[in-house]
């Protein structure tokens, strides 16, 4: 019994080791898990980038679930993810609002329209002091928000249609049957 | 005379008060994570977001929030990641107590060894008493030396 246990805790620990270390290998440590997943999303109330007299809010995306996509026009990996957008727009599945983040209003008009505007509408967030209050800290960012206005997903980084097949539409459709 | 001091007081006291706060600020910047540059902190980090949050940690200190009141607000938009020093709760308990816990397991393993190696050593002595001829001749001849 003793002797056994001189060999295999050894290594019953060395596996563990192990197994921490083989996970450690596929994560991403640019992932920061939000605490803002399962909380309502911050209030925000900001104007619209095609009729800056218009301001959306909170309250009038209630009763729909929606996505809201964190882009810019100097951000780099958002034209990665756009056709993507573009595709899921046509298909109608969901709403897409467009945060500008930290953009001139001037040059994400003409990024979309360059690049095609998959968005419902964009809201601009000039200073970036609502991407703040959504723990944004990499451009792209994608959110899932339900009809109760609660954030149920965070996707961090470029859409990939990976993640939109396996786990944000998946959860769009499970919400908004509920 | 004392209109002067006045006047100095007022011109003087804006700037003790910015330094205060200059001096409080890095402090606490300097406990903060920059989520871009992840091994950075708030305080060094160029990044543009580490100057936006500098700006609302500024803004929030100013409007009279404690330290402590700063960490919240932050912890609550970028978790506890931001927090240089992680919180201590039952999920940080690893983290926290790991190294002690190997601490205590590696000098449990020691002394078992050290203990085994005493016993195997008296065993020894124990089991080969010096009795033959030749031992004993081996011994005095020790001795011998010794005497010398």
């Amino acid at each position: 019994m003793l002797k056994t246990l001189r060999w295999s805790l050894p290594l019953a620990l060395f596996l563990v080791l192990l197994a921490f270390l083989f996970v450690g290998l596929f994560r991403d440590p640019r992932e920061v898990p939000s605490p803002l997943v399962d909380k309502p999303a911050p209030a925000f109330s900001l104007a619209k980038l095609h009729r800056p007299a218009e301001r959306l809010s909170n309250a009038d995306m209630r009763g729909q679930v929606w996505l809201l996509n964190v882009w810019a026009s100097w951000c780099v990996s958002c034209r990665v993810e756009h056709p993507l957008l573009v595709a899921l727009a046509k298909a109608g599945v969901v709403p897409v609002i467009g945060l500008a983040y930290k953009d001139k209003p001037e040059d994400g008009l003409a990024w979309l329209a360059s690049n095609g505007d998959p968005y419902r509408m964009s809201i601009v967030d000039r200073d970036g002091r609502v991407g703040i209050d959504f723990g944004v800290y990499g451009v792209p960012e994608t959110f899932v928000i339900d009809k109760a206005g609660i954030i149920r997903y965070k996707q961090i980084g470029p859409l990939t249609a990976d993640a939109l097949d396996k786990t944000i539409l998946p959860l769009v459709r499970e919400l908004q049957r509920s | 005379m004392r209109l002067l001091l006045v006047v100095a007081w007022l011109a003087g006291a804006p700037a003790l008060a910015d330094d205060a706060l200059d001096a409080r600020l890095k402090s606490l910047e300097t406990q903060l994570r920059c989520l871009v540059c992840q091994n950075e902190t708030l305080a060094e980090s160029a990044a543009p977001l580490a100057d936006d949050l500098r700006k609302e940690v500024r803004e929030l200190a100013v409007a009279g929030k404690s330290d402590d009141d700063i960490r919240a607000y932050l912890v609550a938009r970028y978790g506890d990641f931001v927090l240089y020093k992680p919180p201590m709760k039952p999920v940080t308990w690893l983290l926290w107590f790991g190294p002690f816990l190997l601490l205590f397991g590696g000098l449990v393993a020691w002394l078992a060894v050290l203990r085994r190696r005493t016993r195997l050593v008296v065993n020894e002595r124990a089991t080969t008493p010096i009795t033959g001829p030749a031992d004993q001749e081996a011994l005095a001849q020790a001795r011998a030396l010794l005497d010398e």
